[in-house]
């Protein structure tokens, strides 16, 4: 049996996921949680949140995120791939970034309007 | 001309009490806030977990205070961004700045005063220690990364264990920055659980709990820390020292509501929170002016800000058009053992339902939330656990309402065995 805690929503569940069991989750008080559990143990995943360069002087900075949870050990590979960008104004909320993170199906997408 | 409402403050709490008021039919409507831009704190955000509960989507700080931005497209609703204001008085003047039109007297029938609050810095909890470059607000840091582009450190010790130190621990590790400890005072987190385990464990961070920071070394920039173990009265114990090599030292050692402007306009405050005292409607003790979000009590989550905020815009627009509430007979909620505050303080008799907010003083495993009116139980409710980084929140129906003889309702926390 592993102890989880989950990190889907606030709430923070106590999962309890039984390997010998299909890796069958309780403990969690709604689906997000069983997924959850579920992957942590067998494939975790992490949604990333970082920063790109903008050309606008007042917002140097654009906030990005991943568009769905992408395999934690990929983290810091993913955040390299930002750095080389620079986003030019205007920019809207959802514009893609980056697509396809390593053929995940996951994109970079920006979080904010910026005129 | 005469606003019918004015709030102070154009984050999440400003952002839901103005659009709350506009829907129930007030149209003179006004936001001030002092940055150059509406959304507040959430622009810094840019983690992802916000608006589960308001918007059932998992949003990053800008995408939900970009929501509210948008819906104000077509209100009607003014802002005035780069203002500053300065004064609130007891007839609802507000006096405020800006560089455009100068110093402006604006005249309101109601006001929502939703000002956020402020980190605790170093001189707030006295560490020992020089004065170097490098030393932090957690937040402060959080601005210069995430909006203005500028990493702080290197090689970080950070003081505290609440959301903000914990968020920042996964940010500045991901900015490639080497975050060495956290160190947090209390034998439990302030945190959310789940910050602990994405922010902390999925990059290795030591948590030192029951510790704190006993010197800052450097002259010019920090070069070092020592951290110790602590004890139950909170003192280091010699002996237990640990150095650690760090160019950079970030306080997350809580937040105050940011409340000058209620205190110099003589509205009653609650001690115990520093934050506005208010009644069930977040109505303030001065009629008509109203108050919410972390100005109020701080909060871990933006959704109940957003929740609680639209009460104070609806009673806004009450008071606008059906005049002032009678307080007679108003219920006064206490908190009992273990209970750290309570908000609302006060509850109107004839109100439809009533919110309570509370922090419970230390952990709880299996336990009840009782609400009594003297020896009558009002209310129970399970708990599997409690800790005072989670806020709790019962609510009482009119009907509940009702069944309140006396003038005093009390909230309890009990462990329970089974």
């Amino acid at each position: 049996m592993i102890d989880l805690i989950c990190i889907t929503c606030p709430r923070g569940c106590h999962l309890k996921v039984d390997e010998e069991n299909g890796y069958a989750v309780s403990g969690n008080a709604c689906p997000r949680g069983e997924v959850y559990g579920y992957n942590e143990v067998t494939n975790p995943k992490r949604v990333v949140t970082s920063t790109v360069r903008t050309s606008s002087r007042e917002y140097p900075r654009c906030p990005v995120k991943t568009n769905g949870a992408i395999p934690k050990e990929k983290m810091f590979e993913a955040m390299a791939l930002l750095d080389g960008i620079t986003l030019e104004t205007p920019i809207e909320e959802g514009e893609v970034v980056i697509e396809n993170l390593f053929e995940t199906g996951i994109d970079f997408v920006t979080c904010k309007a910026i005129n | 001309m005469t606003y019918e409402l004015i709030v102070v403050g154009g984050g999440p709490a400003g952002l839901a009490a103005a659009l709350a008021a506009r829907e129930k039919g007030l149209t003179k409507i006004l936001i001030i806030e002092r940055d150059r831009e509406l959304g507040g704190i959430l622009n810094q955000c840019i983690h992802n977990g916000f608006g589960l509960h308001y918007f059932k989507e998992e949003l990053t700080g800008p995408e939900y205070a970009g929501r509210f931005i948008k819906m104000l497209g077509g209100t009607g609703i003014e802002v005035m961004c780069d203002t500053m204001v300065l004064q609130v008085t007891r007839d609802k003047q507000v006096h405020c700045i800006n560089p455009e039109r100068g110093y402006q007297i604006l005249e309101a029938k109601s006001i929502v005063l939703a000002m956020g609050c402020r980190e605790r810095t170093r001189g707030a909890i006295s560490i020992p220690g020089t004065r170097p470059a490098g030393v932090l607000t957690a937040g402060a840091a959080q601005r210069y990364v995430n909006i203005e582009g500028h990493m702080v450190g290197k090689r970080v010790v950070i003081l505290g264990s609440g959301d903000i130190g914990l968020i920042m621990a996964r940010r500045m590790t991901l900015e490639g920055a080497k975050v060495l400890a956290c160190v947090e005072v209390m034998p439990y987190s302030g945190g959310l659980q789940r910050n602990i385990v994405q922010c902390l464990e999925d990059f290795d961070i030591p948590l030192y709990l029951s510790h704190t920071i006993i010197d800052i070394r450097g002259k010019n920039r920090v070069e070092g820390v020592t951290i110790a173990k602590v004890g139950p009265d909170r003192k280091p114990i010699k002996g237990s020292e640990i150095d650690f090599d760090c160019d950079t030292v970030l306080l997350s050692v809580g937040l105050i509501p940011e409340n000058e402007l209620t205190r110099n306009a003589g509205i009653e405050l609650d001690p115990k929170t520093n934050g506005v005292a208010v009644w069930e409607n977040m109505e303030t003790s001065t009629p008509g002016v109203f108050a919410s979000g972390n100005v109020v009590h701080v909060h871990d989550l933006v959704d109940y800000v957003t929740g609680e905020s639209k009460l104070a815009g609806v009673a806004a627009a009450e008071y606008v058009k059906q005049g002032e509430r009678s307080r007679k007979n108003a219920i006064t909620v206490k908190e009992g053992k273990d209970v750290g505050f309570i908000v609302p303080l006060y509850i109107h008799r004839e109100a439809m339902d009533a919110e309570i907010f509370f922090r419970v003083r230390r952990i709880f495993d299996k336990s009840v939330i009782t609400v009594k009116d003297g020896d009558k139980v009002l209310a129970q409710l399970k708990r599997a656990h409690m800790a005072p980084g989670e806020m709790e929140r019962v609510k009482l129906s009119r009907r509940l309402l009702d069944a309140v003889e006396g003038n005093e309702i009390t909230v309890y926390a009990e462990e329970v065995d089974e």
